[in-house]
């Protein structure tokens, strides 16, 4: 799937959930199964820090694709980590570069993207794009 | 015209703040977030719109009527604060733009003349940033050190060793009056003596304090207390220093500019007296008269009155939370005014604060710009909620029943 079309698959499944509290229900489910991160990524150089809620996050690149884990502190900011993670994975730089995230503003979380919030989200879809970058300039110098 | 009544009409009192009506969410509003601003009574709102509407005039410069006006309503306001403090002379008010610049303003001037390499300035385990980085900025600007009077496990100052750290050379001694992280009411009289035995001068962060309780600086004899307008009903970008005349003269000019000044030529500048000297720059005069239109409707309501209503609500807070299952109170202090600061269960204060405003309930999360405090208590930060007078115990048990669906949605 495209990350357009995952965006959409998410803004779906969000169409079904009613009311505010569905909405958190499920976001929290996804924060608590988001795979465990390798502690061995979960280290200081990985952090982004945000005023609030923390957020690790280790990417790898292989075979054209960068691939992420993540972990973060608080739990609806782990549930919204793991869908931008659903979204971006397994893309190529280009494709994660080029990406409008506008899913998380479509089921009402934008507030998640506030700098005011500075939860560290919206510092982590900027570090996502500084990795996508850095790979793309790499990959063009081999 | 201070009324003696026990306690506030709170229901009368809430018509005063329309924006108490607000709905959030399609839930009515329930502030709890008036330790980081409090809302703005009806004649605040009114007396900034009268300046504006009927006086706006740049103060203490124009000879034309509307500038005479502006000074008078700018100038009373000054002596409605030393009024409401128990300031000597208006004089030793000045103008600023909050506690945070307030503490910059003694930090920055203390320090020119009085600290050296090798002198100390000692402040608390529980300042906020605001009390904490000036000084640091100062110490290192001088070769000086910054100590600390160590807080124990219920959020209290351990003043033991206190006598032994004055003897070290500290020049100053800079400490909150309340703590906006727990609400702890320090010990302010005991520390300003202990510090007056040693002949070094105390400035109080008064911002968590003059909104709960009669503070005079007299009867404290502080030498300095700085506070912010906006945390006590009046506007924001607002606020005042106090200092005893002898230190204020004492003090060199924080900011040059218009004002502050009697002369100036390109050799040589003589300072203006006080409290101009420290007041560079065309001020914020609506902001003097909106302070002074709450100071006003304060005094209407009355501070014993404000107290013990708040007092009331805080007992029954503390009652109605510690009943939740899980909840723990971060700061035990039985000394407290305004604040309760907590965490339930594992959950994440982000967390709750976000499921918390869903369902209209307006409080504060994270570290509360104290970070020495959340590092003694090895937390990330704490769920604050914070009482004002027009806070009622019907709101309490919103809250309470906020945290229940909280704990149920992240349990």
């Amino acid at each position: 799937m495209t990350i357009k079309e995952k965006q959409d698959e998410i803004i779906g499944d969000f169409e079904f959930l009613g009311n505010w509290d569905d909405k958190y229900e499920y976001i929290i489910s996804l924060g608590k199964e988001l795979a465990p991160m390798d502690p061995a990524y979960k280290i200081d150089e990985n952090l982004i820090r945000g005023c609030q809620s923390r957020v690790w996050m280790h990417p790898e690149y292989k075979d054209g694709v960068i691939t992420f884990t993540a972990d973060s502190d608080a739990v609806i900011t782990k549930g919204l980590v793991s869908l931008v993670i659903s979204v971006l994975s397994g893309h190529s730089p280009k494709e994660i570069i080029d990406a409008d995230l506008y899913f998380i503003d479509a089921i009402g979380l934008s507030s998640h993207l506030s700098p005011t919030r500075s939860n560290g989200l919206l510092s982590m879809v900027k570090q996502i794009k500084m990795y996508a970058l850095a790979y793309q300039a790499k990959s063009l110098q081999s | 015209m201070i009324k003696d009544s026990t306690v506030l009409d709170v229901e009368k009192v809430r018509k005063d703040f329309p924006i108490l009506d607000t709905l959030v969410f399609g839930h009515p509003l329930v502030y709890l977030d008036n330790a980081a601003t409090t809302q703005k009574p009806e004649a605040v709102l009114q007396a900034m719109n009268e300046y504006y509407h009927t006086i706006n005039s740049n103060v203490h410069r124009g000879v034309h009527h509307l500038s005479q006006l502006a000074t008078d309503a700018y100038e009373l306001a000054r002596k409605k604060i030393a009024e409401y403090i128990g300031a000597r002379y208006a004089h030793e008010i000045i103008y600023t733009r909050g506690t945070t610049e307030s503490i910059n303003l003694v930090a920055a001037s203390f320090s020119k003349k009085f600290l050296k390499a090798g002198d100390s300035i000692l402040v608390s385990g529980m300042e906020h940033h605001s009390n904490i980085v000036p000084w640091q900025m100062a110490c290192e600007d001088r070769g000086a050190t910054l100590k600390v009077i160590p807080i124990d496990a219920n959020g209290e100052l351990v003043l033991d060793g206190l006598d032994k750290l004055l003897s070290e050379g500290v020049k100053l001694v800079s400490v909150n009056y309340v703590s906006n992280a727990l609400g702890t009411i320090n010990p302010v009289r005991e520390i300003i003596r202990a510090a007056h035995r040693h002949g070094i001068p105390v400035l109080l962060d008064a911002a968590q304090a003059v909104q709960h309780m009669e503070v005079d600086v007299q009867e404290l004899d502080v030498d300095f207390l700085a506070f912010s307008s906006h945390k006590i009903y009046g506007p924001t970008g607002f606020g005042v220093l106090y200092g005893k005349e002898k230190w204020l003269n004492e003090l060199p000019p924080y900011q040059g500019g218009g004002e502050m000044i009697k002369t100036v030529s390109f050799e040589k500048t003589t300072y203006n007296d006080l409290p101009y000297k420290f007041e560079a720059g065309t001020p914020d005069m609506a902001g003097a008269i909106g302070l002074g239109a709450a100071l006003d409707y304060i005094q209407t309501l009355g501070l014993p009155a404000i107290r013990q209503t708040e007092h009331n609500l805080m007992a029954y807070a503390l009652d109605t939370l510690q009943e939740i299952e899980g909840l723990r109170m971060i700061g035990s202090s039985v000394n407290r005014a305004g604040v309760l600061s907590f965490l339930v269960g594992d959950i994440h204060p982000f967390d709750m604060g976000e499921i918390l405003d869903k369902q209209g309930i307006a409080v504060r999360t994270g570290h509360h710009c104290a970070q020495p405090i959340m590092d003694l208590y090895c937390i990330p930060g704490t769920v604050r909620a914070s009482l004002a007078f027009y806070n009622t115990p019907a709101e309490i048990d919103r809250l309470a029943a906020g945290i229940r669906k909280a704990m149920k949605l992240l349990g």
